[in-house]
């Protein structure tokens, strides 16, 4: 019963993860997942307003709900090209 | 990260991210047709400064997965918005260099407009929705360049 939790650039820097599991049971919606990291990593907490989600490999919102199974990501704006 | 694998699609080979040099020519050959009347590639290359400061190298990196698939849907969006033939989009990951490629784009089509427009959408549609991230590197340090939001 896991969800896998990504960061990317900037993000995985400030957590120092690129790559982590969350209990499934423990969180209903990515906001959930969001304030569990945000809180041990305060630099995170104030990118909020400018982060960008992913279930699953497409665009999602902190309310999404997520469940047993699902990828979870977190990156900031992107810059390719 | 794949690239030059004959195991993969047609497809999925017009839409890759690579660690190596971008072989454009290798692109074009692959997507043009009799039917062409034009073909319009942008090439996106490393510039030496940025903001002022004196660039030495980049570093992209990418949610790869998602990077790919959201490629993909550029090419499906613009070949139903424009009146192209052929689209096909390879960006680099990893270490670039001053002046080497990190995003080529090909687009074929009967009339030259479309081919233009279609080009354009898609560089325009990668800088906004697709999970890539440049690291710039200067001399004194280096900084995740981020777009907006």
């Amino acid at each position: 019963m896991s969800i896998r939790v990504l960061f990317f650039a900037s993000l995985a820097d400030i957590t120092g993860i690129r790559e982590t599991t969350v209990d499934a049971a423990m969180f209903s919606d990515i906001r959930s997942i969001f304030s569990k990291f945000a809180a041990e990593h305060p630099d995170l907490e104030a990118r909020r307003p400018t982060i960008m989600v992913a279930l699953n490999s497409e665009f999602a919102r902190l309310e999404s709900k997520v469940q047993d199974g699902d990828e979870v990501a977190f990156f900031p704006p992107v810059s390719g090209g | 990260m794949r690239s030059r694998s004959s195991l993969l699609s047609a497809e999925a080979r017009m839409f890759l991210l690579v660690s190596e040099p971008i072989e454009i020519t290798t692109l074009r050959n692959s997507l043009v047709h009799p039917e062409d009347g034009a073909i319009a590639i942008f090439e996106g290359i490393v510039r030496n400064q940025s903001h002022g400061k004196r660039v030495r190298y980049l570093e992209y990196s990418a949610y790869e997965l998602m990077a790919q698939r959201k490629l993909e849907e550029i090419g499906k969006q613009a070949r139903e918005r424009f009146a192209i033939r052929q689209i096909g989009i390879i960006h680099r990951l990893g270490h670039l260099q001053i002046g080497e490629c990190s995003v080529a784009i090909v687009v074929t089509s009967a009339h030259r407009a479309a081919a233009f427009e279609a080009c354009q959408f898609a560089i325009d549609a990668i800088k906004q929705a697709v999970p890539i991230w440049k690291k710039e590197v200067y001399e004194d340090g280096e900084i995740w360049v981020e777009g907006e939001r």
